[in-house]
């Protein structure tokens, strides 16, 4: 049984404009899972369904095969954490280890554990030694760290990030990639939004990709990358690696650029 | 004649014990894209706002040396004066709307109306800009209630719509997917023929590669690297100052590695095709991957 089940999802907003349409996958703890997707595809809006910030318009999320229709938005929310796209809809404590605080105290998590989570999510997002900075005083891209130690050290079983590359330099790309890793190994389910194709490519082993309210692939990331047309009709864009595969013709896919680049040598003139 | 000149411009924010900009000097001529790259907390926000006059009319703090934006010196200019001459996008789109407005028309039209534009004249200059920025599905919406990306396309165009000779541009395409990222680079170079002067920050190397004239590259508070696209990626003190290298380049770097030499890097799609086409004779006949 999936740790989530994500049933035929709708969604209207209150102007009457549809944002999701008929949306399922799964989703098994300990995956490494990406969601690609033009501007306003809907999946903000979807995956905001899947925590309880958004109740379904339709449709029903199953957590170990469990209906979450009389869930309350906090029972929601101590199994799916949610990171916000603009941090600044979450942050409002005066330093950021009251902020990773904050939503611990909520759930009564006993003093020594709540010191320990936090200390952990601080080590796993490079907050440890902006603890007592206020969270406004730091740039908007390690502001976003600072959700996601929130959510890291909630514990919850499944973790989404909404659009934690934007903006980040090779530093903080480095530092997402390694969280993914440790989190996905301690069994999390990771759930991430992104427009960066390469860092999806070099960090996600499936990818769900959304075009106007709907999912049309979800696959391994290999495969769907490959695929030009699905790419195009979502609007995206193939990493450079596969353009650059497909134009000099390679057999072979692979979004390694090590080995695109051993393909390449192996196959001189 | 040089658009933007800054010399030896040495800054520090009130509340820090360093300096965040270090001796930078720079020179951007009319019509020309200039990218500004560099890890976070390198300087490049900071020295978008000296640009603009913010640094240091807004922020105080220490400041030595000098800025020109078309000749005149902003840190002497009044604020309300320079941002005639130089339009700003911030870097956080979510702060860049007004709050004030209802709708996404209003929200361009707002700036123009605060500067006593005629109404006909708005109304043309608004929806030409929605039309260019690809927004005028959502004019009549409320700012807030678009997502990410749509909010940091009005953003950008609520800026845009008041065409200044220069525009400041803080990591405008950070929400945006990758075809609007294109988009946003496409009116960039519009803007450009248009004779636009324009301070680019980004993240997107394969686009700055595509598409600026020139790259600095920022550390510690010091422009570390200046020059084209090839001649800036094809460095190899990119690795030492944290620049992400389009992943053309780095194939080649990769390859370069296995024994295999180019003459020059190359940084972009088209230009590593033809490269290991012309080294290893493949895809010539056409062929084509199937997908
Ligand atoms: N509060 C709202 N009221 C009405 N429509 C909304 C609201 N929020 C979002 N929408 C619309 O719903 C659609 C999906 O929005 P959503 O935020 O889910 O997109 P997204 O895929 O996350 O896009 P992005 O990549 O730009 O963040 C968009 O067309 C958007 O304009
Ligand atoms: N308002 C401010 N007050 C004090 N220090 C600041 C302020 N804004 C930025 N800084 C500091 O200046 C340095 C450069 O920041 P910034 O210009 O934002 O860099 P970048 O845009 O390259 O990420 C950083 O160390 C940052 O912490
Ligand atoms: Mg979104
Ligand atoms: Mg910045």
């Amino acid at each position: 049984m999936a740790l989530v089940e994500v049933k035929n999802l709708s969604f209207c907003y209150p102007n009457g404009y549809q944002a999701v349409d008929d949306v399922s996958f799964t989703i098994e703890a300990g995956e490494n899972i990406a969601i690609v997707g033009q501007n306003g595809a809907g999946k903000t809006t979807t995956v905001k369904m899947l925590n309880g910030l958004t109740k379904p318009g339709s449709g029903d999320v199953l957590i170990n095969g469990e209906s979450t229709k009389n869930y309350t938005t906090a029972q929601m929310a101590r199994r799916v954490g949610y990171v916000f796209q603009n941090p600044d809809d979450q942050i409002f404590n005066a330093t950021v280890y009251k902020e990773i605080e904050y939503g611990l105290k909520k759930m009564k998590v006993d003093m020594g554990e709540c010191e320990r989570r936090i200390k952990d999510a601080a080590e796993l997002t490079g907050m440890t030694k902006y603890l007592e900075t206020n969270p406004y005083d730091l740039p908007l891209s390690m502001r976003k760290f600072v959700t996601i130690a929130s959510v890291i050290a909630s514990n919850c079983d499944v973790m989404i990030f909404d659009e934690p590359t934007a903006g980040q330099d090779l530093d903080g790309l480095k530092i997402l990639s390694d969280l993914n890793r440790v989190l996905t190994a301690r069994g999390k389910a990771i759930v991430t939004i992104t427009h960066d194709m390469e860092f999806v490519a070099d960090n996600y082993d499936r990818v769900i990709v959304m075009c106007q309210k709907k999912i049309i692939a979800d696959g391994r990331t290999k495969d769907v990358f490959f695929q030009k047309d699905i790419m195009e009709k979502a609007m995206l864009k193939q990493p450079a690696l596969v353009r650059i595969a497909t134009g000099i013709g390679m057999q072979e896919n692979t979004l390694d650029v090590k080995m695109a680049a051993a393909y390449i040598r192996q196959n001189l003139r | 004649m040089d658009s933007i000149k800054i010399t030896d411009l040495t800054y520090r924010y009130p509340t820090a014990d360093e300096d965040v900009l270090r001796h930078v000097s720079l020179s951007v001529e009319k019509g020309q894209l200039c990218a500004v790259v560099g890890a976070n907390g390198s300087g490049k926000t900071t020295l978008c706002n000296a640009i603009r006059g913010f640094v240091p009319k807004f922020y105080k703090g220490e400041i030595s040396g000098e800025v020109l934006v078309n000749g005149k010196d902003v840190q002497r200019e009044e604020i309300g004066i320079t941002a005639l001459e130089v339009g700003f996008v911030f870097q956080n789109p979510f702060t860049q709307i007004s709050g004030i407005t209802d709708t996404v028309y209003e929200e361009l039209a707002y700036g123009l109306e605060n500067m006593g534009v005629e109404p006909a004249e708005i109304e043309r200059r608004v929806e030409e800009i929605m039309g260019l920025t690809k927004i005028e599905a959502f004019r009549d919406r409320d700012p807030y209630q678009l997502s990410g990306g749509q909010q940091q396309r009005v953003a950008l165009a609520a800026v845009l719509v008041m065409n200044q000779d220069v525009f400041v541009i803080d990591e405008p395409t950070s929400q945006l997917d990758p075809q609007s990222t294109d988009d946003v680079f496409e009116i960039i170079r519009l803007m450009k023929n248009m004779g636009k002067t324009i301070v680019l920050v980004e993240h997107k190397m394969e686009q700055i590669a595509e598409y600026a004239d020139k790259v600095v590259v920022m550390d510690q508070g010091q422009i570390v690297l200046e020059g084209t696209p090839e001649e800036v990626f094809s460095d190899p003190r990119c690795e030492e100052y944290h620049i992400r290298l389009p992943q053309c380049t780095r194939i080649a770097l990769e390859l370069k590695k296995e024994g295999i030499g180019f003459e020059k890097l190359p940084v972009t799609v088209r230009e590593t095709v033809e490269t290991i086409q012309a080294i290893t004779g493949a895809g010539k006949d056409g062929q084509e991957r199937k997908g």
